[in-house]
């Protein structure tokens, strides 16, 4: 299936954000996601199912000022 | 008495606000606020690099009892902004937010009319409005109007170091202000610092003056130290300047005949 992540399309076989995540490498105690614009709380990527066309942004807290 | 700064429904008893930019290295972070008594802390929200290795998790620097402070840079528009708050607070965040519109990406001056457009938005939605704006009159009454908590005015552009290029128009906010006035970007000294607060600033916000200087932690106690003195100073009401000599000492001689 095709979803894009952070801007760029990408073919995934990941179900669930929390697999996206996984595939991906993130360290899940650092993102915040957001799935369709909607921001997604880590309890329930779990059974947050993707679907094709999917728009995806794992995003995370950084310095600034 | 006890002297404390109100923002919102909270106080707080630092008037120094810190910022999380810039630090050669994470760990410095909780030291620094140790230091300066810092009670509030900016940081920024940014998509992740997929192609970079994982990176450290600035929020664990940052102890309970700081206020965390994220700010809506990268946006260019209201709209953005707006959003980028709601992702903060959904995050668990809390209702603080710095508004920080940009569209000048030279001199990266914020952009006060998409500034009170996001402030009007997010103030009806009860975040804790703390806009960064050009020095304006309008402006910080329109702020107000709009329910903003503060009105942050900018010294000099980010980081330039330049202290309060801006002074003149920053002291006809502060008598005029009905909302605390928070004196932020370019300060780039403590003295700087100790300034604006003499002038009546109700606080300032340095991040750049304190992570890039080659002892962040003891840079931090050092604007603490400026921002009491300044404070202290601005309660005490100073004297002002005088074009003639104003005798400290009796002006009859010493012996007189």
């Amino acid at each position: 299936m095709k979803i894009k992540l952070n801007g760029e399309m990408l073919e995934t076989d990941a179900l669930t954000i929390h697999a996206l995540v996984t595939a991906r490498n993130q360290d899940p105690a650092t993102l915040v996601v957001e799935h369709n614009h909607t921001l997604v709380r880590q309890t329930v990527w779990d059974h947050t199912r993707l679907q094709e066309g999917d728009t995806i942004e794992l995003l995370s807290f950084v310095g600034g000022g | 008495m006890t002297d404390t700064l109100t923002l919102g429904n909270r106080q707080f008893f630092s008037r120094l606000l810190t910022g999380t930019g810039k630090f050669a290295s994470n760990d410095l972070i909780g030291p620094m606020l140790a230091a300066s008594g810092s009670e509030i802390i900016t940081v920024a929200l940014r998509r992740v690099d997929l192609n970079a290795p994982p990176r450290d998790n600035i929020l664990t620097h940052i102890p309970d009892h700081v206020t965390l402070l994220p700010n809506t840079s990268g946006a260019r528009t209201a709209k953005e902004a707006v959003r980028i708050a709601r992702i903060a607070r959904e995050a668990g965040c809390g209702d603080f937010i710095k508004i920080e519109v940009i569209t000048d990406m030279q001199y990266l001056l914020p952009d006060n009319h998409e500034t009170l457009k996001a402030s009007e938005t997010l103030a009806k939605e009860d975040f804790i409005v703390l806009p960064y704006v050009m020095p304006d009159i309008t402006i910080s009454r329109r702020l107000y109007d709009a329910g903003a908590a503060a009105v942050m005015p900018l010294g000099s552009p980010i980081g330039s170091n330049r202290g309060l290029e801006m002074k003149s128009m920053i002291q006809r906010i502060i008598d005029t202000s009905r909302i605390p006035v928070i004196v932020d970007a370019g300060i780039g000294r403590p003295s700087q610092a100790a300034e604006a607060m003499e002038m009546g600033a109700d606080a300032v916000l340095v991040n750049t003056a304190i992570a890039t200087a080659k002892d962040p932690v003891q840079a931090g106690r050092a604007f603490s130290l400026a921002v009491s003195a300044g404070r202290m100073a601005y309660q005490a009401g100073m004297a002002g300047p005088s074009h003639q000599a104003r005798a400290s000492s009796p002006l009859t001689g010493f012996l007189q005949e």
